[in-house]
């Protein structure tokens, strides 16, 4: 029975599973983000999943409702997300600017090239491309 | 006006922000974020002292009462990391506008200003407040500006970096974030008091120990602890050199600060400390952190990289203070936290005078340094020394508390593997020094010319170190204030 009233909370686990795991396993950066995107929309079904009253209404007046579900997780996570997407634009950002500088998005390339850096010279490479 | 100072300290950097936009003129926006970074300290000087005198202020915001809207609670735990913050905010503007016309292109040093009032004003937001959802929003905030600012290194790799700490950093946050989740669950209240109110009696529930562990877990990796302290060193190494010394000196200050909120206000000492064994949990990670991080440490070429894995080392010391849980050991935490942004800030600094001058900060570039640049040299052995703990600065006293409050309990072989960490910091300080003072330059043509950091630079980093041998000799303004945040501290979980 627990698992079928509580079926959100079982999406919530799976969700923030499966992104946690691409964010590990995945080298392609923007699979990352979208990983990282995915574990974050879990928290924002859990809080909303917590402010659900059973039987209750939306938390609007209106005659006859008695019962109401709780409206401050949902405005909470409403911050959150707009949190999210400042993320995920930055996190975007900074991959077309990786891409510009180590021509790849791949984590393999990036540290095979970080590497070589390393290796052959001290000379920091320029972080802005000039356009050719 | 008094009686909103603590909505002043966060609000006054936060509408600054995008007021750095509209003005164009570097130098202008420059002397706007430094009055505006003054003006905070000033506030937070006002708060401590009123803090001292009279006891914890609180202060609704928009009016509505404690539980249901926000409210800043300011005691002295806070009041000091604020005055921490924003004393060392304001002495690192000092140098700013040098060392960004050299290190950043001219279109980005307004949005640099920007950044860096954001990130100010979310470091200050998270500790002046006393809503537990708050803090979450704060935390991004500064977390997003920082992620931009490392991100504005010249270097490729800064980018690489602020994308490995935007992945961990967020992880870290959304921790928290499911963490605060799980406490409003269980008690229906986001307010810091009330929550700690309403923890004791659910403390055997198995939902309030994994918000433990999710908060415990988020906070240790925005600070940095060993083993979550991969992100530190590459991030404080390729941002722009006054990124670095105002993140040494602020942002693992008021990480660590979070975790002194959590673990002994919201959860209390009876709950982290008796309850769960975090005592030895948090003396084992910060001591294998000052030995893991030290060592590291020895073996980095690029100085600010390795500075960087001696903050990590020195975080350990904070944590080992924590996890004692002594009013003498907090004392300990509580002043090296002052005491490391001290040294560190300065430190930092002196090294953004030498990429000044010489346009990188590896081990080559120290060379005969002892003779080119004189004072900033003096200025990273002083600093070195208050880093390895030597008497008359404050790395010593620090540590003497530490030291003091591992005997008492009794703990012998924390003193004596605090003492032999210690020591691992005179081997990489001592690097530097060998290669300033007693190897041959590096052109053959003969004594080199002396260069001498700007003073725009050389005047704010003797300031700080400066003011590492002054509280090093009269200690009365820290272990004043530390000793009576301790005993609140302490004194407030057991209420």
């Amino acid at each position: 029975m627990l698992l079928a009233s509580h079926y959100n909370y079982w999406i919530v686990i799976a969700l923030m599973m499966i992104g946690l795991y691409i964010v590990i396993a995945q080298g392609n950066l923007v699979k990352k983000i979208i990983g990282l995107n995915i574990f974050q929309t879990s928290v924002f079904i859990f809080y909303i999943s917590v402010g659900k009253v059973d039987g209750g209404s939306a938390p609007i007046l209106h005659e006859g409702d008695t019962l109401y579900s709780n409206p401050l997780p949902h405005v909470l996570i409403l911050t959150a997300i707009v949190v999210g997407i400042a993320t995920t634009a930055l996190a975007l950002a900074l991959t077309i600017r990786i891409k510009h500088a180590y021509g790849s998005i791949e984590e393999r390339d990036i540290q095979a090239a970080e590497a070589q850096q390393e290796r052959t010279s001290s000379q920091p490479q320029p972080a802005v491309e000039k356009e050719p | 006006m008094l009686s909103h100072l603590p909505i002043l300290q966060v609000i006054l950097p936060l509408m600054a922000a995008p007021s750095c936009l509209l003005i164009r003129k570097t130098t202008l926006v420059w002397l706007f974020t430094l009055a505006v970074s003054v003006a905070a300290l000033v506030v937070s000087i006002l708060l401590l002292q009123q803090v001292y005198a009279t006891g914890p202020i609180t202060y609704e915001l928009g009016g509505w009462k404690a539980p249901w809207g926000i409210e800043y609670r300011i005691d002295l735990l806070n009041a000091w990391v604020l005055f921490i913050v924003s004393a060392l905010s304001s002495v690192v503007l000092l140098a700013a506008n040098t060392s960004v016309q050299k290190e950043l292109e001219p279109n980005r040093q307004t949005v640099f200003y920007t950044l860096y009032l954001l990130c100010f004003a979310g470091l200050l937001g998270i500790v002046a407040t006393g809503d537990a959802f708050n803090v979450f929003v704060f935390l991004e905030i500064s977390s997003l500006s920082t992620y931009a600012l490392i991100a504005l290194g010249k270097d490729r790799r800064a980018l690489w970096a602020a994308f490995q700490y935007l992945i961990m950093g967020t992880i870290g946050a959304t921790f928290i974030l499911i963490g605060i989740g799980f406490l409003y669950m269980m008690t229906g209240t986001l307010n810091m008091a009330d929550l700690a109110a309403r923890i004791p009696p659910l403390a055997e529930s198995s939902t309030v120990l994994a918000a433990f562990a999710f908060i415990f877990v988020g906070i240790c990796l925005k600070l940095a602890l060993f083993p979550l302290h991969l992100w530190l060193p590459n991030a404080y190494s390729c941002a722009p050199s006054i990124v670095t010394a105002f993140l040494a000196a602020t942002a693992t200050k008021v990480a660590l600060y979070l975790l002194l909120r959590f673990t002994f206000t919201v959860f209390g000492v009876d709950f982290s400390l008796s309850h769960l064994p975090l005592d030895i949990l948090l003396i084992g990670l910060g001591l294998v952190g000052v030995f893991a991080a030290s060592i590291v440490a020895i073996y980095q070429a690029n100085i600010k990289r390795m500075l960087a894995f001696s903050s990590v080392a020195q975080i350990g010391y904070m944590v080992v203070g924590i996890g004692i849980g002594t009013a003498t050991a907090l004392q300990a935490t509580l002043m090296h936290l002052f005491n490391h942004a001290l040294m560190k800030g300065g430190l930092f600094l002196a090294l953004a005078g030498l990429v000044y001058q010489t346009g990188g900060c590896r081990i080559e570039h120290f060379r005969d340094l002892g003779r080119t640049m004189p004072w900033t040299m003096a200025a990273i052995v002083v600093g070195g020394v208050s880093l390895i703990g030597m008497p008359l600065t404050v790395g010593f006293v620090s540590k003497w508390y530490l030291i003091a409050a591992a005997i008492e309990q009794r703990l012998w072989w924390v003193a004596v593997l605090v003492v032999l960490g210690s020591l691992l910091a005179v081997a990489y300080i001592w690097k530097l020094v060998e290669a300033a003072y007693f190897q041959a330059p590096q052109n053959k043509a003969g004594a080199a010319e002396k260069h001498e950091a700007p003073l725009g630079i050389l005047l704010p980093t003797w300031l700080l170190i400066a003011a590492n041998i002054y509280f090093g000799i009269d200690t009365r303004l820290p272990v004043e204030v530390t000793a009576a945040a301790s005993q609140f501290l302490l004194g407030g979980a057991a209420q």
